[in-house]
């Protein structure tokens, strides 16, 4: 009987009953194949692993990230619950020390859902890995995490939860946002006032493969991750950079992300997109479930796997070195940038525009950090939908001192009910949510 | 039968007509069996005999005792876990075809890779083989044509995809490798038994039962005798459901000498193994009832370690009651009035010289053994419960409303069952029934099982494939197809399959246990529908005792 290096809980939660709508990506047929060949491989009886059923997120845990408009229940189903339960069930196996590692493959996804929401985009409609991770937060202390996230698609969502929160450390490899969806995540979105430097997007050349993605882990990631010291890394497990992604265009491999984690060795792991349901999420799952419990992965192959087609042009290689020397440049001069950056300013404004693609609204923000030199700083998010809402949140983050605690409830008293659809005040110090 | 005794009963419907219990000769299994049945038939109207059941350790014992056949495999892994874990057999031939997860041919196997493991076969004078494949169920193509390459030069040649229609491909490594192993041992078993019956002039169909409670026809088992194996605590769990036949959750208790047998009914039904019954260090695909053993009995050993009384796991002899020489929960119940054999001057001195360590009295000592076995019991079945209960689930009802086991009662059986029940019922606020006649709950079980069997079917529209592997069907559907049919069809073959083993279509009742259909997407268009249909003949009793 085969016996797992590292102990590792997995959720695995396909939800063959929910769908977007019959025929989206994210139906009930996406994680069926998976299944065949987690159950096929015998997963379920190496000495080691141990299979989760997700819990449920509460409303709570929702509120710690998220404004949802009007509210939580309008919002949000029970499976997208269950998909961010799972996600916490997942972590707290590893916080209690059951497991050394775990993977929630849970659906839908959440990296696209961003502070506000007032619909799904990108499949998404909460981020999963941030109501995980404020979750486990509240439980077990202000961890400092990085979130390496290896979805194709840059995770603006996540960018947007922990834009301003320097314990935590947000890296997304994605394909080039002037190629596909959201279209963000350069290299110059970089943080907010108090982290900058700790959002870090690189941004790379379509047709990128094995070799280019192991490049960046080496030489770019985990350079950073040496330097930042995280208790936890967290990997948003997207995976559709494989080749055979129809929505995508990488050359990635499962064999390449069984690699990629064994290095990146991440505490947790969890599935954010990819919809080759066939051709790849069955290889690639067992890749990083073979690679997180530390079990051989040298057979995994995918049926059509041609290691020379799938080589990537010496262009990318070269064009892939001179964007990590760029990027890890930035990093190091990143107490240069924040001064550059913030002058003299108490605050600091960020004027956005959204799109729900999914639900097909568009949402334009003001986001306006205060600039504090005891904590991150209350912010606020002025937000506007094309549906003609518009509401008011307030932030007060974990590390808030008395003084923007103070302000942050100020301001929410002070806003007279009825000037906007929604008045928020989100109060992480005392984990409080109100609305009005 | 039993590891130490082989227990016989004939039945009239519901009626316990008569009981014979004889000791297990284990030089000669069949020769105990066969003494057993000539003492129970003495005097009986052999005519008026309408079925045998016969529950059997033949191949249990075989596996245990390592008295099996050299087995040759041949094991097709395609990509995916590192194989070298499943080398099970004597000569291991890895191959190099593959058929994916969809049931599509890959890559063949080469045929010199066969030539090559006939010839190791025959250098190790192997004889039985067994051929798997990953996703061999999907598409068994290589083990068929395979198997075909091997038949004339080498007997048995188990197939993977014919021992069952789940996915899990070590399991079907291991369950070829035990079938093909145990075959010849079961084999002249079974020729032993029809020998003797034509020479008493029995001419009845005879059934072996199998793990999951069921029966098989002695010549269908034999082809599959893997199936066989630990029957016996399956036939004392259906034994005990005969005592207890209504529609709620329950907890069975086998408390014997050396272990506690623990497992459950689920609205009247027996629980199963979720995947396979494990044997040794070998997880199968054999459907069976769920079973837990605990070391824990009337014989266990009881020392003092740290001023804590430690009950367990293992029997170190016989309780001091009966000259053995550790103190036993037995010699305890005996103090207590509860158990009444042996000596009990000697259980007494056992209590006093244990509660020396404790400063307690003989009575107080044996009290709190007692209360110790309670609490164990409890614990167990309540960690059980909790991982039954969390069992993964898969879709978002089951999440939210999936059922839960509950259990409402306890049915006990063993030695000192009468002994604990009191203690249990307090402990757990449940009635506990000890049913009469228990020592021969097993041979009860075996004599009221129906015979059982299970059908996988997938239905695959797009392809345009339906498949039922156990059956080795794999026929042509039309895109039409649906789930409505798949059931119709699944139904209709388990019925097929059934009467080939030993049903009557009277008997025969089918239901459907899972159903789901996927739409198949590709691009933006519906291009067909995955259906996956899994159907059981109803697990249960043929007649409730009266």
């Amino acid at each position: 009987m085969l016996k797992a290096k590292n102990k590792l809980g997995l959720v695995f939660f396909p939800a063959f009953d929910w769908a977007i709508s019959p025929t989206h990506p994210e139906r009930e047929e996406r994680l069926l194949y998976t299944q065949d060949q987690v159950f096929e491989e015998g997963i379920a009886d190496i000495e080691g692993i141990k299979f989760y059923n997700p819990g449920i997120a509460t409303e709570k845990d929702v509120e710690r990230v998220h404004f949802c408009v009007p509210d939580v229940k309008t919002r949000v189903t029970q499976s997208h619950l269950i998909s961010a339960g799972g996600a916490i069930k997942a972590a707290e196996a590893v916080m209690e020390k059951e497991v050394d590692k775990a993977f929630a493959i849970v659906r839908p996804p959440g990296h696209h859902a961003q502070r506000v929401v007032f619909g799904d985009r990108g499949f998404c409609i909460i981020n999963i890995e941030a109501v995980m991770l404020e979750n486990i937060r509240q439980r077990f202390g202000n961890k400092k995490v990085a979130i390496v996230d290896t979805d194709c698609h840059h995770g603006d969502g996540t960018q947007d939860i922990y834009w301003n929160d320097k314990d935590t450390l947000y890296i997304s490899f994605h394909q080039d946002g002037r190629t596909l969806y959201p279209g963000t995540g350069f290299i110059d979105e970089f943080g907010g006032p108090s982290a900058i430097g700790y959002n870090i997007n690189i941004p790379l050349p379509p047709e990128t493969g094995e070799e280019g993605f192991l490049y960046v882990l080496d030489n770019l990631v985990m350079p950073i991750l040496e330097e930042y010291k995280p208790d936890l890394i967290i990997n948003s497990a997207g995976q559709d950079n494989h080749y055979t992604d129809p929505i995508t265009n990488m050359k990635f491999t499962a064999y390449g992300y069984a690699e990629l984690t064994q290095r990146l060795n991440p505490d947790i792991a969890v599935l954010e997109g990819g919809y080759s349901i066939e051709g790849a999420l069955p290889y690639v799952n067992l890749g990083i479930i073979l690679a997180m419990a530390g079990l051989d992965y040298s057979h995994v192959r995918e049926p059509d796997y041609d290691p020379e087609k799938l080589k990537q042009s010496p262009e990318i290689t070269e064009y892939i070195k001179k964007l990590c020397d760029k990027i890890y440049k930035r990093w190091l001069r990143r107490e240069d940038i924040r001064r550059e950056t913030i002058k003299n300013q108490q605050y600091i404004l960020r004027h956005r525009s959204i799109y729900y693609d999914t639900d097909g609204i568009h949402e334009t923000q003001i986001q306006r950090f205060k600039v504090c030199p005891n904590c991150s700083g209350v912010n606020t998010i002025q937000s506007r939908s094309d549906w003609g809402v518009e509401i008011f949140a307030i932030s007060i983050p974990r590390d808030a001192c008395k003084a923007c605690i103070d302000e942050g409830y100020n301001l929410y008293n002070k806003i007279a009910e009825g000037k906007y659809y929604k008045v928020y005040l989100q109060d992480r110090v005392n984990d409080v949510f109100m609305s009005k | 039968m039993g590891g130490t005794h082989v227990d016989a009963v004939i039945i009239d419907r519901g009626n316990i007509i008569d009981v014979v219990k004889t000791p297990t000769d284990h030089t000669n299994l069949f020769g105990s069996i066969w003494e057993t049945l000539n003492h129970l038939l003495k005097g009986k109207d052999i005519s008026s005999i309408s079925h045998i059941n016969l529950s059997t350790t033949i191949s249990t014992n075989a596996i245990v005792e390592g008295k099996t056949a050299p087995v040759g495999m041949i094991i097709e892994s395609g990509p995916g876990v590192e194989p070298s874990f499943l080398a099970c057999g004597s000569e291991n031939i890895f191959i190099t075809g593959y058929v994916d997860h969809r049931g599509r041919e890959i890559k063949s196997f080469k045929p010199e890779e066969i030539q090559e493991a006939v010839s190791k076969f025959k250098e190790k004078n192997i004889k039985a083989c067994a051929v798997v494949a990953k996703f061999s169920v999907r598409k068994p193509i290589h083990e068929i044509e395979i198997c075909k390459l091997l038949e004339d030069k080498f007997s048995p040649v188990t197939m993977g995809h014919t021992l069952s229609g789940r996915l899990n491909f070590p399991r079907r490594v291991y369950t070829s490798y035990l079938n093909s192993a145990v075959y010849f041992v079961f084999k002249s078993f079974c020729e032993s038994i029809k020998k003797a019956m034509k020479k008493e002039n029995i001419n009845v169909p005879v059934n072996v039962l199998k793990a999951d409670g069921g029966t098989i026809s002695l010549d269908a088992g034999q082809q599959y005798p893997v199936n066989t194996i630990l029957s016996g605590p399956a036939a004392s769990v259906m034994g005990a459901l005969a005592f207890n036949p209504d529609e709620k959750d329950g907890v069975f208790l086998d408390i014997g000498g050396t272990t506690t047998d623990i497992s459950f009914v689920a609205d009247g039904v027996p629980l199963f193994e979720p995947f396979g019954i494990k044997i040794g260090n070998y997880n199968t695909l054999v459907r069976a009832i769920y079973s837990v053993s605990i070391g824990l009995g009337g014989d266990s050993a009881i020392h003092v370690e740290n001023g804590e009384i430690k009950i367990g796991p293992h029997r170190e002899g016989p309780p001091m009651a009966i000259g053995g020489l550790v103190p036993t929960p037995s010699d305890a119940m005996i103090v207590l009035g509860l158990l009444d054999f042996g000596n009990k001057e000697r259980a007494i001195s056992a209590m006093r010289d244990l509660g020396e360590k404790l400063q307690l009295d003989a009575k107080a000592t044996a009290e709190l053994i007692y209360e110790k076995m309670g609490d164990i019991i409890k614990q167990e079945v309540n960690n059980i419960l909790e991982e039954i209960n969390s069992r993964p689930v898969y879709t978002v009802k089951e999440l939210l409303y999936g059922k839960k086991l509950k259990p409402k009662y306890i049915s006990l059986i063993g030695g000192p069952a009468k002994a604990l029940a009191p203690l249990l019922e307090r402990e757990f606020n449940l009635p506990c029934y000890v049913p009469e006649n228990y020592e021969v709950a097993n041979a009860i079980g075996a004599a009221l099982a129906k015979t059982t069997a299970e059908v996988t079917l997938l239905a695959d529209t797009a392809e345009g494939k339906l498949s039922v592997p156990e059956m080795g069907i794999y026929e042509k559907i039309g895109k039409d197809f649906t789930i409505d049919k798949a059931e119709q069809r699944a139904l209709e073959l388990l019925r097929e399959l059934a009467s080939a083993i030993g049903t009557s279509d009277k008997e025969f009742e089918g239901e459907i246990t899972e159903k789901s259909s996927f739409n198949m997407v590709r691009g933006f268009y519906t291009c067909g529908k995955n259906i996956r249909v899994r159907a059981q003949i109803k697990p249960g009793l043929l007649y409730k005792l009266n």
